[in-house]
C-alpha cells in the first residue's frame, strides 16, 4: 500500500492513543481505545495479516473493549475532577517517553528495505492455523488452561461474599 | 498492492504507541486508564510481530499474535475483577489513594 | 481496474437499497402481521386524502410513508447533562456495522456479461464468514454508548441488560456458524452456497439443514436473541423500561435504532438461508440450467439462471424474516436470569457438543 495510505493511518491511530492517555472521561479514554484497536485491525490488513486483522476485531474491540465499558458502566465512572493535570509531571514523563521513543527507534529501527511480495495464501487462515496448531501446539495448550485459570479468578475475585 | 512500505516504519509507529502506552501508565491515577494504557502497549508488540511476520513471510509471527491476544483477554479478566473488588472495598478508583500496604 | 471499482460500486448499491427497502417493508409487514395475529387491524389511518376517499392501501402509506416523514422532521430532543458525543455516536455505531454485514452474503452465482463474470457478492474476503462475527460483536458498542449516554439510570440498566445478553450469545452463534464451517471446509459463503448445491441419493438437495439441523437451531435463537428481538428483548422491554436503551433518542436517531433491529432481522435471515439453506441454490438448477433427477436437460440462458437464483434467495430470506416475526408476537419475554442460563448453560454446552460431534464426523467420513 502506497506511503500516503500509512501516514494517513499512522497519524489516526497515534492521535486516537493519545486521546486516550489525554482524555479525562474514562468511557472517553475507552472509546478512542477501540479506536485505536480498529485503525490497528486496518493496519493489520495492510500488512496481508487478514485473519489476525479480523481476530483483532472480534476479540480485543469485540470483547475485551465491551468488558472495559461494561465495569465503567456498572461502577457509574464519572469524571474525576481530582486527578490534577499537573504540567510538570506531565512534561517530565512526556520528554522521558519521548528519549525512551527515540532510542528504540535507533536502536530497532534498522530495518530498511521493502518487504517482498507475499507467497500465495500468506496471512490467511489455513496458514496460520497450521502454524498454531503444528509448530506452537504446546504454547496453544498452556495459554488455553491460562484462560480457564483467569476466568475462575475473575469469577472468584468478583463475587460477593456469600454470608 | 504497487509498492510497500518500509517494515522499519511498522516499528518506529509501534514505538511511538509504546512510548505513548508508557506516558499513560506514568501520568495517569485513574487504574482503568492506567490498563488501558498497558493494552496499548500489548498493541504495540503485536504490531511488530505482525510487521516483522510480513518481513520474514513466517506465519509463526501471525500465531505468536493470536497468543498474545489471548493473554491480553485473559489479564483484562482477572484486573477488572481486581479493580470491582478494589471499588468495592475503598469505593475509590484512584491509584494514590490505594496505598494501605505502602510502608 | 476502474471497471472492478464501477462494478463492486454498483453491487453495493444494489445491495444496499435492497437492504433498506426491505427494513421498511419489513415495519409494515410486523404492524400488520401482529395485527393478524392478535385479531385487530392495526395501523391503518394515515393515508393521502384524494378523489374523495382515503387512500391507505392496507396500512402501507402509514408505514412507508407518513411514519418514516415523522420520524424524520421530529424535533430532536437530547436530555439535560448528556454526553453530547456519545449520544450522538451510539445510533451511528449501531447502524454501520449491521449495513457492512451484507458485503459478504451471497444473492446469486454469477452474471455473465460479455467475457466477465460478476461474481454476485460484495466482496470475496479471504475470512469469509468471520467478518460476519466480527461486525456483529461492534454492533453492541451502540448498546453500552446508548444506555450510558443518555444520563438516565434506567436507559443505563437497559444498556447493561442489553450488552450482557449481545455477548453471551455471541458465543454460541459463532460455535453453531463453526460446526457449519467445519461441515464444509471453507469460510467463504459463496463457496458454502456452492457446496450445498451437490445431492444425496441423487435427487435430494444437499441443504445445510438436513445435515445440521441443531446448529440451525441454535444460530437462529442465537440471532434473535442478539437482535434484542422477543422473546430476548429485556433491554428494550417495551412494557417495563419504555424504551430501554434507546429512550433518551427521538426523531432521526430513535429512526437509526428502529431500523436497525429489522437490519439486524435480515442479516439473521441472510445468514441463515446462506448457510443452512442452500443460499441463492434453486434445487436441481446449475450453471447452464436445470438438471433434473430424471435425466433431463432444459437449458437457460446465464441472465435467467441469475435471476432464478437471485428469486429463491429472497423468498428465502422473506421466509426466515417472516418466521422471526412470527415468534415475536408468539411467545412471551424471558425473564433476564432465565435469559442467561439459557445462553451460557443451554446453548453453549450443547453447540460445543454439536461442533465435537460434527468434528468427528468429519473426520471419519474423510477417512472413509
Amino acid at each position: 500500500m502506497s506511503l500516503g495510505v500509512f501516514v494517513v493511518l499512522a497519524l489516526f491511530i497515534l492521535g486516537s492513543a493519545l486521546g486516550v492517555i489525554l482524555a479525562r472521561n474514562p468511557v472517553r479514554s475507552a472509546m478512542c481505545l477501540v479506536m485505536t484497536l480498529f485503525f490497528l485491525a486496518v493496519l493489520y490488513l495492510f500488512l496481508d495479516a487478514h485473519m489476525v486483522g479480523t481476530l483483532q476485531v472480534i476479540v480485543y474491540t469485540g470483547a475485551i473493549m465491551v468488558l472495559f465499558l461494561f465495569v465503567i458502566m456498572l461502577l457509574n465512572l464519572q469524571t474525576d475532577p481530582e486527578e490534577s493535570s499537573a504540567t510538570t509531571t506531565l512534561s517530565a514523563a512526556g520528554g522521558l517517553c519521548a528519549l525512551f521513543v527515540g532510542l528504540l527507534m535507533y536502536l530497532v529501527g534498522n530495518v530498511e528495505n521493502v518487504p517482498e511480495p507475499a507467497r500465495d495464501g500468506f496471512g490467511s487462515i489455513q496458514s496460520v492455523a497450521e502454524a498454531l496448531f503444528l509448530r506452537l501446539m504446546l504454547p496453544f495448550e498452556i495459554t488455553s488452561v491460562l484462560m480457564l485459570v483467569a476466568i475462575i479468578g475473575a469469577v472468584v475475585l468478583a463475587k460477593r461474599k456469600i454470608q | 498492492m504497487t509498492e510497500m512500505v518500509p517494515t522499519n516504519y511498522y516499528v518506529f509507529l509501534a514505538a511511538a504507541l509504546f512510548g505513548i502506552g508508557t506516558a499513560g501508565v506514568l501520568t495517569r491515577r485513574n487504574v482503568i486508564v492506567i490498563f488501558m494504557s498497558i493494552e496499548l502497549m500489548l498493541n504495540a508488540v503485536n504490531l511488530v510481530f505482525v510487521a516483522f511476520a510480513r518481513h520474514f513471510q513466517s506465519a509463526e509471527g501471525q500465531a505468536i499474535v493470536f497468543l498474545v491476544m489471548i493473554v491480553a483477554a485473559a489479564e483484562a479478566a482477572v484486573g477488572l475483577a481486581i479493580f470491582i473488588s478494589i471499588f468495592r472495598n475503598r469505593e475509590t478508583l484512584n491509584a494514590d489513594e490505594i496505598n494501605l500496604l505502602k510502608g | 481496474m476502474w471497471i472492478e471499482i464501477g462494478i463492486a460500486a454498483i453491487k453495493s448499491l444494489v445491495v444496499l437499497l435492497m437492504v433498506l427497502q426491505l427494513a421498511g417493508a419489513l415495519g409494515w409487514v410486523e404492524r400488520k402481521g401482529s395485527a393478524l395475529i392478535q385479531d385487530r387491524i392495526g395501523a391503518n389511518r394515515a393515508g393521502i386524502p384524494l378523489f374523495g376517499t382515503n387512500i391507505t392501501l392496507q396500512g402501507l402509506i402509514n408505514t412507508l410513508m407518513a411514519d418514516p416523514l415523522k420520524m424524520l422532521t421530529k424535533e430532536d430532543v437530547v436530555p439535560h447533562g448528556v454526553d453530547r458525543l456519545l449520544h450522538t455516536l451510539a445510533p451511528l455505531v449501531t447502524l454501520f456495522p449491521a449495513l457492512v454485514t451484507f458485503a459478504i452474503i451471497p444473492f446469486g452465482d454469477v452474471l455473465v456479461v460479455g467475457d466477465r463474470e460478476i461474481n454476485l457478492q460484495v466482496a470475496r474476503l479471504d475470512v469469509g464468514i468471520l467478518y460476519a462475527l466480527a461486525m456483529v460483536s461492534l454492533g453492541v458498542y451502540g448498546v453500552v454508548l446508548g444506555g450510558w449516554a443518555s444520563n438516565n439510570r434506567w436507559s443505563l440498566l437497559g444498556g447493561i441488560r442489553g450488552s450482557a445478553q449481545m455477548i453471551s450469545y455471541e458465543v454460541a452463534m459463532g460455535l453453531a456458524v463453526v460446526s457449519m464451517i467445519l461441515l464444509y471446509g471453507t469460510v467463504d459463503l459463496q463457496t458454502m452456497a456452492h457446496e450445498q448445491g451437490h445431492l444425496i441419493g441423487g435427487w435430494l438437495p444437499g441443504w445445510g439443514i438436513l445435515y445440521q439441523p441443531l446448529a440451525f437451531v441454535i444460530f437462529l435463537t442465537a440471532g434473535i436473541a442478539e437482535s434484542k428481538r422477543v422473546p430476548f428483548d429485556l433491554p428494550e422491554s417495551e412494557s417495563e423500561l419504555v424504551s430501554g436503551f434507546f429512550t433518551e433518542y427521538s426523531g432521526s436517531k430513535h429512526m437509526m435504532f428502529f431500523m436497525t433491529d429489522f437490519i439486524e432481522v435480515i442479516i439473521v435471515a441472510g445468514l441463515g438461508a446462506t448457510l443452512f439453506f442452500g443460499g441463492w441454490q434453486v434445487p436441481w438448477l446449475y450453471r447452464d440450467g436445470f438438471h433434473l433427477p430424471g435425466g433431463t436437460l432444459i437449458e437457460l440462458p446465464n441472465l435467467v439462471v441469475a435471476l432464478l437464483q437471485v428469486a429463491s434467495f429472497t423468498i428465502k430470506v422473506l421466509v426466515l424474516c417472516w418466521f422471526q416475526i412470527m415468534v415475536r408476537w408468539t411467545l412471551p419475554r424471558f425473564r433476564y436470569d432465565q435469559l442467561m442460563n439459557l445462553g451460557w448453560k443451554g446453548m453453549l454446552p450443547l453447540a460445543l457438543a454439536n461442533v465435537v460431534v460434527t468434528a468427528i464426523a468429519v473426520l471419519l467420513v474423510q477417512d472413509a
